[in-house]
């Protein structure tokens, strides 16, 4: 079926070396021939959406899977335990993020028990979806092709857009990452498991299992386990070596022809997309009762002995490289593969749910790059694009921070893959000038929401102040020529309410001065109610109907005022166009 | 301390795109040698010792590194492009001068490597053939010997301009330009001339063909795309051949207009140089089909016998008009996404 198969091209893509072979000779080196590290530093914050709560203090012992995160909202995914041990902080700690910004980390130090929590599988063919789907982010599973996006959430797709193929992404397109490739080739069943489950959930009648036919063990294996569970509706395809044929919107269109436009969602034409190790992580927090403790990394570049190994959360990056044979000449860690992974600000931070791969660099490994020269407009970067971008276009807007011509040029569509960079002979580092633009135009976005808002907010308290002003005097003629009619009136009919002779008695009480002011401020109270009213003379118990009517006008005004101001706004705003991120 | 991904590049640097021009260029040096002498190869040595010079001085004064850009041999492609367009028995002070226009004013003036809107090279020739139309279209006859062709580049310039008759021949675009003046000549009786071959200029038919090898091999290793030679060639084949088609008395045949003067020379590596060109694959065939278009209208209507470089001028100046009508649909763009869900 695979060879009946048509199969889509993207543009573009780039051919690296591969530098697989090293790291993918041996088999995956499992927790239990691994020593424990000496402690584990467990980040909070390991996926997208919301920062989940500590659930313990320091000096609390905890058990291995023991939930030490609760997700913040359903937008988040929950953080567990590697290990039994002892809580020693809750502090911040530096991420494992280029920046060397810290994150609140949950900081173990294990007992060597290695004891579990009470841990049960799930019964989900009987259960409801959303309990399933709950229980995946408390199992805190998440998306481990890199992007960490809650796969609970992914897995909602089905509710609103009939699913049409679910697209398993075994691709693995980055040179020297290995894991993908070693975990299908032993877990092959485990990872059909959990791509059930999945088609279960998001209702998708065909699922497409997309691997670079430069993998062949993989294709094998993972095509054998397709055949043995007679189930015709999973297919292994390869898919040709082209960097980068393992982005998600790349391996979409590969396989079903379908592109989806930046800013849109795979799921708006029926399509998800899962990583392999998602599949398998889901199946141990299904089918096992596991929650998301560990994941399969690659370690590789300049150590002794590439390899595979399954490594438990919040393990130091350098312990592990350490168990494949330190080289003294490492100056750096990078994380993910050479073509869009990230240097680590330190050896010692903690792998995370995203870490797929560790690159021991060395300056013999990856050499500084060369003197960055003119861009000569060669072209050789919109054909290595494989988004279609202009990319020398955007460097030269970008450069010149006319940002708002580099998103003329469409800056968010760029995936910020590298092959620009890669192909440059003028050795521009491209994408760091992208990276720039966006940082930019987002922090000037935020300023100008910040800036609008407090306008808004400004003439909102200007209107309401004069608007209280105006009724508070309203209210005081009001009253006043009220007061008035009723000591008029007993004049005529002699008196009877017993308020009538009240009203008029502060007036005689005040000077003449002060009288004739307050005759002013009535006579005009009561020109203005004429004007708004448009009828003179009415008796006061009308008035107040009247008067409420009136404000309802105004405010009705107001509301219309203040929307013809933000329309014109919003013209002024799509005039220079804008990005919603 | 590292820098950010990518940590792995590709074997590609402006001096490797130069030096590959550079090779595609060595079949035509060669023909031209094979065909007319050594002058070429004494001019040669004049338009890059020349450019080197021109490049150092202007590096200096703009604080630039000197290792760094004169390494990256665009000032040796810019000097190999003069020396092969201008007369190989021209004075030896119109090359350098030429040379040192092209250096000084169109690259450095504007910016330098990759700022440049116009070909340098172009503009060198047509600076040189307004100010000096006379010595720019002398070209040498066939085979001639060293000593002649030294003295009419490096001797006394009366003597010189005498010698110059004896030596020179017409091209054969120039001898129809001239011919087709006089009452009852046709376009078949002037072929029979001494200017002509079998398919273009006697000797240059070999030349053109030699660029055309270079240029194809340029295709092959992907430093020029197909759009600009296609699009130019087949332009100039489709007006010059209706124009034919219409009056071969009194115009030439395509093939002619293909293989003489500077069409090959212009289709491989003049229109194609990147920093003056179109860069989107629908306007580099549009910009190319332009300047094909004014190439015929000044050869056959025209006051110059060729017109490659005037084309490609008036085309450098049009190319961030027709880059930014013909920019290619993004990836997910195609089927018309709405603007507003671009972002």
């Amino acid at each position: 079926m695979n060879a009946l198969r048509k199969l889509f091209t993207f543009n573009g893509g780039v051919k690296p070396a591969t530098n697989k072979a090293e790291s993918s000779r041996d088999p995956i080196v499992r927790l239990d021939q691994l020593p424990l590290p000496p402690q584990f530093v467990v980040p909070l914050h390991q996926s997208v959406g919301g920062i989940p709560q500590p659930l313990v203090t320091a000096g609390e012992r905890v058990l291995k899977g023991q939930r030490i995160g609760g997700s913040d909202g359903n937008f988040s995914s929950a953080i567990h335990a590697p290990t039994s041990g002892t809580v020693i902080a809750v502090e911040p700690r530096v991420m494992a993020h280029t920046s060397g910004l810290t994150m609140l980390s949950v900081v173990i130090e294990p007992d060597g028990k290695d004891e579990w929590v009470e841990i049960q599988p799930l019964d989900w063919r009987s259960m409801d979806a959303n309990a399933v789907r709950d229980w995946l982010r408390d199992a805190g599973v998440v998306g481990l092709g890199g992007a960490v996006f809650p796969s609970h959430m992914k897995l909602m797709a089905g509710r609103k857009t009939p699913m049409k193929t679910l697209v398993i992404n075994g691709a693995e397109c980055e040179p020297f990452i290995t894991c993908d490739d070693l975990l299908m080739r032993e877990r092959a069943d485990k990872i059909i498991a959990g791509i059930r489950i999945m088609r279960e959930l998001l209702g998708a009648p065909e699922v497409l299992i997309g691997i670079e036919d430069n993998k062949p063990e993989a294709i094998a294996t993972m095509t054998a386990a397709c055949t043995a569970n007679a189930d015709a509706t999973i297919q292994t395809i390869a898919v040709p070596t082209r960097y980068p044929a393992g982005g998600a919107k790349q391996l979409i269109r590969v396989l079903t022809g379908i592109e989806v436009p930046h800013g849109q969602r795979s799921t708006d034409y029926g399509v998800q997309c899962f990583n392999v190790g998602t599949a398998y992580a889901i199946h141990e927090a299904i089918d096992l009762g596991h929650p998301l403790i560990s994941r399969m990394v690659t370690i590789a570049g300049n150590v002794g002995q590439p390899r595979n190994y399954e490594v438990l959360f919040g393990t130091p990056m350098d312990f592990i490289v350490r168990q494949a044979g330190w080289k003294d000449d490492t100056n750096a860690f990078i994380m993910g593969g050479p073509m869009m992974g990230f240097r680590m600000p330190a050896f010692d931070v903690p792998v995370i749910k995203a870490t797929n791969c560790i690159i021991a660099a060395s300056p013999r490994l990856f050499a500084p790059p060369p003197p960055e020269m003119p861009c000569i407009r060669c072209g050789e970067c919109a054909r290595a694009c494989p988004t279609d971008l202009q990319p020398f276009e955007m460097y030269w807007h970008s450069r010149a921070k006319n940002f708002g011509k580099v998103q003329e040029y469409n800056l968010f569509d760029c995936i910020e893959c590298g092959c620009c960079s890669y192909v440059c002979p003028s050795h521009i580092p491209l994408v760091d000038y992208y990276r720039f633009s966006k940082t930019e135009i987002w922090a000037r976005e935020r300023q100008k929401n910040a800036a609008d808002e407090a306008r808004v907010r400004f003439e909102q308290r200007n209107e309401r102040a004069e608007r209280e002003k105006r009724e508070k005097a309203e209210k005081l003629a009001a009253r006043t020529a009220a007061a008035r009619a009723a000591s008029a009136a007993p004049a005529a009919t002699t008196a009877d309410s017993p308020t009538a002779p009240e009203a008029p008695a502060p007036t005689p009480a005040g000077d003449d001065g002060k009288k004739a002011l307050i005759e002013a401020a009535i006579a005009r109270a009561k020109a203005k109610k004429a004007e708004a009213a448009g009828t003179e003379g009415e008796a006061p118990v009308v008035e107040k109907p009247v008067r409420k009517v009136l404000s309802e006008e105004e405010k009705k005004a107001l509301i219309d005022a203040a929307l013809e101001r933000a329309k014109t706004k919003k013209q002024a705003a799509a005039e220079k166009p804008v990005t919603e991120e | 301390m590292i820098n950010n991904s990518p940590y792995v590049r590709a074997q590609a640097s402006v001096t490797r795109v130069m030096l590959k021009v550079l090779l595609a260029l060595l079949p035509a040096l060669a023909a031209y040698v094979w065909q007319f002498g050594i002058g070429i190869l004494v001019q040669l040595a004049l338009a890059i010792s020349t450019a080197l010079a021109c490049e150092a001085l202007m590096l200096k004064v703009r604080g630039k590194p000197l290792e760094l850009f004169l390494g990256d041999l665009s000032a040796v492609v810019t000097a190999s492009l003069i020396a092969m367009a201008f007369p190989s028995i021209a004075p030896w002070w119109v090359v350098v001068v030429g040379t040192a226009m092209a250096i000084i004013v169109a690259k450095h003036l504007y910016g330098g490597l990759g700022q440049n809107p116009f070909n340098p090279a172009m503009v060198a020739y047509a600076i040189m053939i307004v100010a000096f139309p006379s010595l720019m279209t002398q070209w040498p006859s066939l085979h001639l010997d060293t000593a002649s062709q030294l003295h009419a580049i490096f001797g006394n310039s009366d003597a010189a301009a005498r010698a110059l008759d004896a030596i020179t021949s017409a091209t054969p675009l120039d001898a129809l330009r001239t011919g087709l003046r006089a009452a009852g000549s046709s376009v078949e009786s002037l072929r029979q001339g001494p200017a002509f071959g079998w398919l273009g200029g006697q000797g240059m038919e070999w030349v053109a063909g030699a660029y055309l090898a270079g240029g194809l091999w340029l295709i092959q290793q992907r430093i020029i795309t197909w759009h600009i030679p296609v699009a130019f060639l087949g332009a100039l084949a489709v007006v010059s051949g209706g124009f034919w088609l219409a009056d071969s008395a009194h115009y030439a045949s395509p093939l002619l207009h293909l293989m003489a003067g500077g069409s090959m020379l212009g289709a491989f590596f003049i229109l194609t140089d990147p920093v003056s060109a179109c860069t989107t694959p629908r306007g580099k065939l549009i910009f190319a089909a332009g300047a094909a278009l004014i190439v015929f209208l000044i050869r056959a209507f025209g006051a110059y016998p060729d017109g490659v470089a005037f084309a490609t001028l008036l085309l450098n100046i049009c190319v961030p008009l027709i880059d930014m009508k013909t920019q290619p649909p993004v990836f997910g763009h195609k089927l018309g996404t709405p603007p507003e869900k671009r972002h």
